[in-house]
């Protein structure tokens, strides 16, 4: 039977991995995702589950080892944040490109410098071109819920692909919050074995060489696949989502509209401070203002289809972005959504908040003025700026 | 541990095939050859990013008869300790695909094992897991088009540390990789020469006897670097060991052996430079003091590694200077 608790997202993520039971878990300590690996650490050592652990000397280490180890065909797991998840850099492209299902929880937090220890998405933001599966979750229950439907989406045949599970740090990371956790057998069932449809480096009688030299004459068709399994992986994430309502009664899809059907105005935001902003719309809807939220959930691939139909009838609409893309047109969620709008016959007003940056406080009064902003924008037709810092001393 | 006689070698199947895209007389694939030739279990290979990993696996072909991966250039160690994890978890859960003893290599060149892999190396050895790691010794980023590491000998003339007008090549001795891995309390490490195939294969059976991480350091000329010929690479090789540039010695759980001390056929170090167009400069006018030097540097490596022998054999003693008629 699932079960009430109260935890802390890290240790909420920690469980979901208990319960995964992967066969081999690489990692290396950084603020604020070491908690996840520490209590997986107490799991290891009291027998709960198989894996093997190996904790390296690095997070390049990390992943490769992780890269070494899901090639011997098992199910690999592994957990870090910001400066952690910029020295896998290179390794996460590989484990992309050699179409390994590796499971990471990415606890967000701002990268260097200045050096902060808390929550921003400037770390998985970086890495949304590497080829990585990307699901997003507002508090601990979905950060627990995304890992556990994580290998299901990324071992699928059709996908074959790494996931990156994200939640806020500290802010997600660090509060307690109740929680269901599902039966053991529930998510064991849900899970099955690891399979793998191409032969394994265990496999001795079918000696297989992974990471070959491609040079100009196949390295573009081996992307095209790359690319063709990430367009593949939406339809998983559907499927998944949906199967996983069915016993759990938490049903996810590609985002979350929140009083979106038939609002005039909305926001476009990831992670917590999608929290914050339905107690704004809330208060808005008490008022008579049409205001509506959209939370992503899948950030990569992008659903901009989908992401289109469901803004097509606001007049205007805010993406706010928690991590900034120096000298682009925008924060990297802003510049998907506006492309994603781009082929509707009659487009939202758009524009774009940069907040929150190094874990500064979202608070319900800076929400307010981005709706109050975007009554004036649907009213006026006109943006005072495109592209602006809030929460942020001037 | 069975002899190795070279009747049984001659009918074993090479795992490393030819028609691979290394150069004509290259040390690299000799090494690999010889190395797995000596081990009769199956073996999974992980290979850092180098002229081995590039010119053997040019996609759709691979030269390599066995399981064998590459993913990047500074973590071959930490690659192939993610394989060794697996096949432990695996094992354990008896969800192995073949239910076999499989043993683990990684091979690195000197610039993906001195330098840019170090640390995931002696992650690697301090974890313990139970691979052997080879670096095939060319002394420079051959790969890339001979630029100095920290392999590379001093005075060499790479295309980084170029024999210039001010600077005369690199000003630095090499890095002692063995010592540090022989540190890091390892049950075997050893360096090892492919003139000597069968103190090369015996090493490599050795290693692969015992449990937990084996390091094993393989001097491998490349004649486009060392600027030599291409039938060159297994008399400069023996000529590395005989100059004592390259002692072939072994360290199994502390102890230290130095397996061949040259006795009455010791050469001073010139005889290995003089062959090689990277140390061409070093014989010009006004450079003695380089060879001078370098010769002092081969005796001091020499003289150390002795005598840690000396220390642990006291029936068996080494005299550094034998030999030595210069």
């Amino acid at each position: 039977m699932p079960k009430k608790v109260a935890m802390t997202g890290n240790v909420a993520v920690a469980n979901a991995m208990r319960q995964i039971n992967p066969d081999v878990c690489a990692a290396y300590p950084i603020t604020p995702s070491t908690e996840i690996v520490q209590q997986f650490s107490n799991f290891v050592a009291d027998g709960i589950v198989d894996t093997v652990l190996v904790t390296v000397e690095s997070e390049h280490s990390a992943m490769s080892a992780c890269i070494g180890a899901c090639a011997a065909g098992g199910r690999v797991m592994n957990a870090t944040s910001a400066n952690g998840l910029a020295l896998m850099w290179e390794m996460l492209y590989i484990a992309s490109g050699n179409r390994l299902p590796i499971i990471l929880s990415c606890v967000n937090r701002a990268l260097s410098a200045p050096i902060n220890i808390h929550g921003d998405h400037s770390d998985s933001m970086g890495a949304r071109d590497s080829g990585w599966i990307q699901l997003y979750a507002e508090n601990a229950q979905e950060a627990y819920d995304n890992t556990i439907m994580a290998p299901r989406i990324g071992e699928h045949f059709d996908v074959r692909l790494p996931v990156m599970s994200c939640m806020d740090g500290f802010i997600i990371s660090h509060s307690i919050e109740n929680i269901e956790l599902l039966d053991d057998k529930q998510v064991k069932d849900f899970i099955g074995p690891y399979k793998s449809n191409v032969p394994t480096l265990l496999d001795i009688n079918n000696p297989v060489t992974m990471g070959a030299l491609h040079l100009q004459d196949y390295y573009i068709e081996s992307k095209r696949q790359q690319h063709e399994a990430m367009k593949k992986a939406k339809k998983v994430v559907i499927d998944v989502g949906k199967e996983y309502g069915k016993f759990s009664g938490r049903t996810y899809g590609l985002f979350e509209e929140y009083k979106l059907k038939d609002a005039d105005i909305a926001l476009v935001v990831l992670n917590s401070a999608a929290g914050t902003a339905k107690v704004v719309v809330d208060e808005l809807r008490k008022q008579g203002i049409k205001a509506g939220l959209l939370k992503p959930r899948l950030f990569r691939p992008f659903p901009y289809l989908e992401v289109a139909n469901a803004l097509k009838n606001c007049t205007a609409v805010c993406v706010m972005d928690r991590a900034d893309s120096f000298g682009g047109a925008g924060g990297p969620l802003f510049t998907e959504v506006r492309s994603a709008l781009y082929d509707l016959p009659a487009r939202p007003l758009m524009i774009n908040k940069i907040y929150g940056l190094g874990g500064r406080d979202l608070g319900l009064e800076d929400v307010r003025k981005v709706y109050r902003e975007l009554v004036k924008l649907a009213e006026s037709g006109k943006a005072a700026k495109l592209y602006e810092y809030i929460t942020v001393r001037d | 541990m069975a002899v190795i006689k070279l009747k049984e070698l001659s009918e074993k199947e090479d795992r490393l095939t030819g028609g691979h895209r290394m150069c004509a007389g290259c040390g690299a694939p000799i090494v690999v050859r010889q190395m797995l030739l000596a081990i009769d279990e199956p073996v999974v290979i992980a290979n850092a990013t180098g002229c081995l990993e590039v010119a053997t696996t040019i996609y759709p072909y691979t030269a390599w008869k066995m399981p064998w991966i590459h993913s990047a250039f500074e973590n071959a160690a930490a690659t192939i300790a993610g394989v060794e994890s697996m096949y432990r978890s695996l094992k354990q859960q008896k969800k192995l695909p073949v239910d076999k003893d499989i043993k683990f290599i990684a091979f690195g060149g000197d610039g993906g094992t001195y330098d840019i892999g170090l640390q995931s190396l002696s992650g690697a050895l301090e974890r313990g897991h139970n691979f052997m790691y080879v670096c095939y010794d060319n002394g420079a980023y051959m790969n890339t088009g001979i630029q100095r590491s920290s392999s590379t000998p001093f005075g060499a003339d790479t295309t980084t540390s170029p024999a210039g007008k001010a600077i005369p090549g690199k000003q630095q001795n090499r890095k002692d990789l063995t010592k540090i891995c022989v540190a890091h309390n390892i049950p075997y490490a050893a360096q090892a020469s492919p003139h000597n195939w069968k103190d090369l294969m015996e090493k490599t059976r050795k290693a692969m006897s015992l449990e937990g991480a084996k390091f094993m350091n393989v001097i491998a000329p490349c004649n486009r670097g060392w600027r030599t010929q291409t039938n060159d690479a297994i008399m400069l090789s023996k000529l590395a060991v005989n100059t004592c540039f390259w002692p072939l010695y072994e360290v199994e759980y502390g102890v230290t052996t130095v397996n061949y001390a040259p006795k009455k056929n010791r050469r001073p170090i010139v005889e290995w430079l003089k062959p090689q167009g990277r140390f061409k400069h070093l014989f010009k006018p006004g450079n003695e003091w380089m060879l001078a030097k370098f010769q002092e540097y081969v005796d001091d490596q020499w003289r150390a590694v002795v005598k840690l022998h000396n220390e642990a054999h006291p029936a068996d003693q080494i005299d550094p200077e034998e030999g030595k008629t210069w």
